[in-house]
């Protein structure tokens, strides 16, 4: 079956024709039960639908926008977001559905069309619920009050004495005068003007319900997109093809910071399909009539390349020592309470950790693709890419083209947890059909994707502590050094790979950024300074960071949250009642009363509180300080405690751990989170999101490096770049969903996010539990066999 | 170019491409199956997995040329309108993030199911472990291949 027999029926022009034009009825659609997300995709062998630009962008301010409701009365929300497989789409139908009125399987979503959907940027950030929620709430409000006003018109009664429920409004004196939403509305325009100096900020004149009223919200419904995903029917932007399309695999610099200096051409000339080479500055790529024509041609193609005069970064055995030892390119102003160094030298106890975490990849599973389509003076980009209005935006400025003739098509793709090659894949393919005039799909190879992905920064992370003589903690110095210069943007124009190894890159790189872990823990003298520091190449190298899943936060907590471990061992404290002391403000006595600290930390501290609380008990957690008593076997038995939040979102874990003194083999074996993300929506899609979450962290703490020799990346497979396998999955896994709101029964508890929060605190968890189990204290990620077994021999273990 | 005629799905299908031209390629490009996804191409990570006489092979590093036998994707498993019990089992554990890999993860499922009906977890494991998943999915994998293998003996 091709990709446009299974295109669903509502086509664009008809769509966006509806959102121009007065009174149009919409055609040809039916929002089937339990249907996938409907993905309009146009039909690219009928001119006339890629013809049908320029493509505006939809006005947020038109609840038309928004939502349409149907002749059968059937609803479809078109959001500017999208689902990278977490079941935020499902999650948007339950708030909506909810704010409403409308039956929950009556509805589909939309998502990150440009030009059918409302710019709210994609994902990203764990902000779909938390952040636009909000508007999507308010729009379906809004809709729910003029439809309550049209009955009302219908029946010739107030408003009030109408009742609604499944979009069916009925007169609560005579339960027999019943009109649907479809009856009074479907297939037309509601005309109806919000307001809002944003699209965040987008309201009508109605309020949201309370939560207590709320029917699909804090249910379950399967996610919306999994049976099309299961039966082979879904949509991928990797499946995208129309007529005439051409295949295009890139050459990329065989070593950092290469230069083209010839291209022998007629080294693929003869080659079967050969279409043509593109070559600009030092970004070559292939192009034939096949795709493994295009993959043998990008194979055999013959380029000199010259090599750069110094080494671009010294190799990865090395850079921890180059870290330490190269000036910052930036130091952040420090964030700082008490005197530091008074109260360190002043404690009866101090101590003192490295820690280090390397460059770490996306390595999606399906390395970074894109297609685009020139036909009839448009260019039109089939994407995953999580961001598909900046991937437009920026392909736009990129090609020198107005954006109203540019639409980006989001489609399912591969793994995508924040600034991945999806970005750059963009923009490629765009260039080569602008520059062919057809239609070109590119794909990275896996040794692209592998070397060439951006990368989560290397940490160094120095820190200092002191104990009172009663073992309380009365200074944290923490001091960061993350290799970040250059930190790259989403579909920035100016720093996308191509523009790179075009030359077209901007002046200035961005410089950067640092984090200091994220806690609630009352230290009476803290201070936190985070450095940035550059390799020597900047450009054109594939040590490019962006951001990966949480952003900083596995990092460097992993650093905080096991130097808190190391203290509460010093001090012979359960680790667990460390940190409540520590949030509690019992230590010191300096939290004693939590009402005089600012709302926001009150609020975030006892949502901690209950979150450490919850992991605790949920584990059958028993007080005794690390180590525990050691086993005599091969196999050694711990648990380790950390917990941290993001933005609102409060997560605390719990990680059992066996260690194998032999072998260094860790085998997570047992996972507790307990997850305070405020109104949970759907409960069995969030669990999932928080296992697979904590699964990608024991991944990072357990296999992940990037590896480079001092001018190419020598991690280029999965041979060379372990990933967690079904062999280290968790034998059992709790997520208890906490609601530790000091106002739990609020009718408006927000939704925070949940993509993320997960990820942070579970590295620093399992080091904590292989101290735990054996004494050893590893301070260096990955946890490989070897590093265990060294850290055991050095512990005499 | 060579004409070439393969079973899949159990319909005889002729294509016009070199014979040195991975599986995969040819199923997806030709035949428009779109089931078996790229993900390596180099036999490491099992994306592109279809069966072929009932075994997961990896579609990506096996020359269409080579093919003997019937070519099944997951486009192709269910049967007369009915999910094959594994993709049931996929959706009753809500299994897939992404979803990208998840192919490969049925596929050899089935196949792990073909051979030894009621495996272990332990047996499960082993036979997962080569299909590499980076939403991390495999603690609900694992528990839905349980529940095909539950669903298998009550039939």
């Amino acid at each position: 079956m091709r990709i446009d027999d299974i295109l669903e029926t509502v086509s664009t022009p008809s769509r966006r024709e509806f959102l121009k034009t007065s009174g149009r009825l919409v055609v040809g659609f039916t929002a089937a039960a339990h249907a996938a997300p409907l993905v309009p995709l146009a039909g690219a062998q009928t001119g006339a639908v890629q013809g049908a630009g320029p493509y505006p962008d939809p006005d947020f301010h038109q609840l038309d926008s928004w939502i349409v409701i149907h002749q059968d009365n059937t609803a479809t929300f078109y959001v500017g977001k999208t689902d990278l497989g977490q079941g935020t789409g499902t999650a948007f139908r339950q708030i909506m559905s909810d704010e409403l009125d409308m039956a929950f399987e009556r509805t589909t979503c939309i998502m990150g069309h440009t030009d059918l959907t409302v710019d709210q940027g994609g994902s990203g950030g764990s902000d779909a619920l938390q952040v636009d929620g909000w508007p999507m709430r308010r729009v379906a409000a809004e809709a729910r009050r003029v439809l309550l006003d049209m009955g009302s018109t219908h029946f010739g009664v107030p408003v009030d004495r109408l009742a609604v429920s499944d979009g069916v409004i009925t007169v609560k004196a005579d339960p027999s005068k019943q009109v649907t939403y479809g009856e009074l509305i479907g297939g037309r325009r509601f005309g109806v003007t919000l307001t809002g100096r944003n699209i965040n900020e987008t309201t009508g004149i109605a309020t949201l319900k309370p939560v207590q009223e709320m029917k699909y919200v804090g249910t379950s419904p399967q996610r919306d997109d999994i049976p099309a995903k299961v039966n082979g029917t879904a949509k991928w932007a990797v499946d995208a093809k129309v007529p005439g399309m051409l295949h295009a695999r890139n050459v990329k610099p065989p070593v950092a910071g290469a230069s083209v200096v010839r291209i022998d051409e007629s080294s693929v000339r003869g080659m079967p399909g050969f279409v043509a080479v593109v070559r600009e500055g030092n970004y070559v790529a292939v192009v034939c009539e096949r795709e493994e024509q295009a993959i043998a041609a990008a194979r055999r193609l013959q380029v000199n390349w010259r090599t750069p005069a110094t080494a671009p970064f010294p190799a990865s055995e090395d850079l921890f020592a180059y870290m330490r030892g190269t000036k910052p390119t930036r130091t952040l102003d420090p964030q700082a309470n008490g005197d530091i160094e008074a109260a360190l030298a002043g404690a009866a106890v101090r101590l003192e950790a490295e820690y280090e975490v390397p460059f770490q990849g996306h390595t999606s599973i399906g390395p970074a693709h894109a297609m685009a389509d020139p036909s009839n003076g448009q260019l039109t980009i089939y994407s995953n890419d999580m961001k598909s209005y900046g991937l437009r935006s920026g392909i736009a400025e990129f090609l020198g083209i107005p954006r109203e003739k540019v639409r980006v098509l989001w489609l399912h793709g591969p793994q995508a947890y924040g600034r991945t090659a999806a970005d750059d894949a963009g923009f490629e393919a765009a260039y080569l059909a602008q520059k062919l005039g057809r239609p070109v799909r590119v794909q990275w190879m896996r040794d692209e994707e592998h070397a060439w992905d951006t990368k989560g920064p290397a940490y160094l992370v120095k820190l200092r502590g002191g104990l009172d003589a009663r073992g309380n903690l009365v200074a944290l110095d923490y001091e960061a050094r993350a290799a970040d210069y250059c930190h790259l943007g989403y579909n920035e124009h100016d720093t996308v790979l191509i523009a790179q190894l075009t030359g077209r890159q901007r002046q200035e790189a961005a410089e950067g950024g640092a984090s200091a872990p994220s806690d609630t823990y009352v230290v009476p003298n803290r201070r936190s300074l985070m450095h940035v520091v550059s390799l020597p190449l900047v450009w054109e190298t594939p040590l490019r960071t962006g951001n990966l899943r949480d952003p900083n936060g596995p990092q460097a907590t992993f650093a905080g949250e096991s130097f808190i471990d190391e203290l509460a061992a010093e001090a012979k404290v359960d680790p667990v009642e460390f940190r409540l002391r520590l949030l509690t403000g019992q230590m010191n006595g300096v939290g004693r009363v939590l009402s005089d600290l600012p709302d926001d930390a009150g609020f975030r501290r006892a949502r901690s509180i209950a979150c450490v609380k919850a992991a605790a008990e949920a584990y059958g957690w028993r007080p005794r300080p690390s180590p525990g008593p050691r086993g005599g076997g091969d196999l050694l038995a711990g648990r380790g405690f950390a917990y941290a939040y993001r933005n609102q979102t409060v997560v605390a874990q719990i990680a059992e751990v066996e260690v194998n003194r032999r072998t260094g083999r860790v085998w997570v074996k047992r996972l507790v989170c307990a997850h305070d993300c405020g109104l949970v929506v759907n409960p069995q899609a969030l669990r999932h999101t928080v296992e697979n979450a904590m699964l990608h962290s024991i991944s990072r703490a357990l296999h992940e490096e990037v590896t480079f020799d001092t001018e190419k990346v020598t991690t280029v497979d999965w041979r060379t770049s372990p990933t967690l396998t079904h062999l280290d999955t968790p034998e059992r896994i709790d997520v208890v969903l906490v609601n530790g709101d000091p106002n739990p029964n609020r009718p408006d508890l927000p939704h925070y996010g949940a993509g993320e929060a997960a990820c942070k605190p579970l590295i620093a968890a399992i080091a904590n539990a292989i101290y735990d189990a054996t004494g050893a204290r590893i301070r260096r990620v990955p946890f490989r066999p070897q590093r265990v077994v060294a850290a055991l021999e050095a512990v005499r273990v | 170019m060579a004409n070439l005629t393969l079973s899949v799905n159990g319909q005889r299908r002729t294509v016009d491409v070199d014979p040195a031209t991975p599986l995969l390629y040819v199923l997806r490009n030709d035949l428009d199956l779109h089931g078996p996804r790229f993900g390596c191409g180099l036999g490491q990570c099992g994306a592109c997995t279809v069966l072929i006489g009932g075994t997961a092979t990896r579609s990506c590093v096996t020359p269409v040329s080579a093919v003997k036998g019937e070519v099944t994707t997951l486009d192709g498993l269910a049967k007369d309108g009915k999910l094959h019990p594994v993709q049931q089992a996929w959706i009753d554990e809500q299994v897939p993030a992404c979803g990208y890999c998840q192919n490969g993860q049925m596929l050899t499922a089935v196949s792990l199911l073909q051979r030894n009906p009621r495996p272990t977890d332990a047996q499960i494991r082993e036979a997962m472990a080569p299909v590499l998943c980076r939403c991390f999915t495999y603690y609900r994998i694992q528990a839905a291949i349980k529940r095909a293998a539950g669903a298998a003996q009550t039939v």
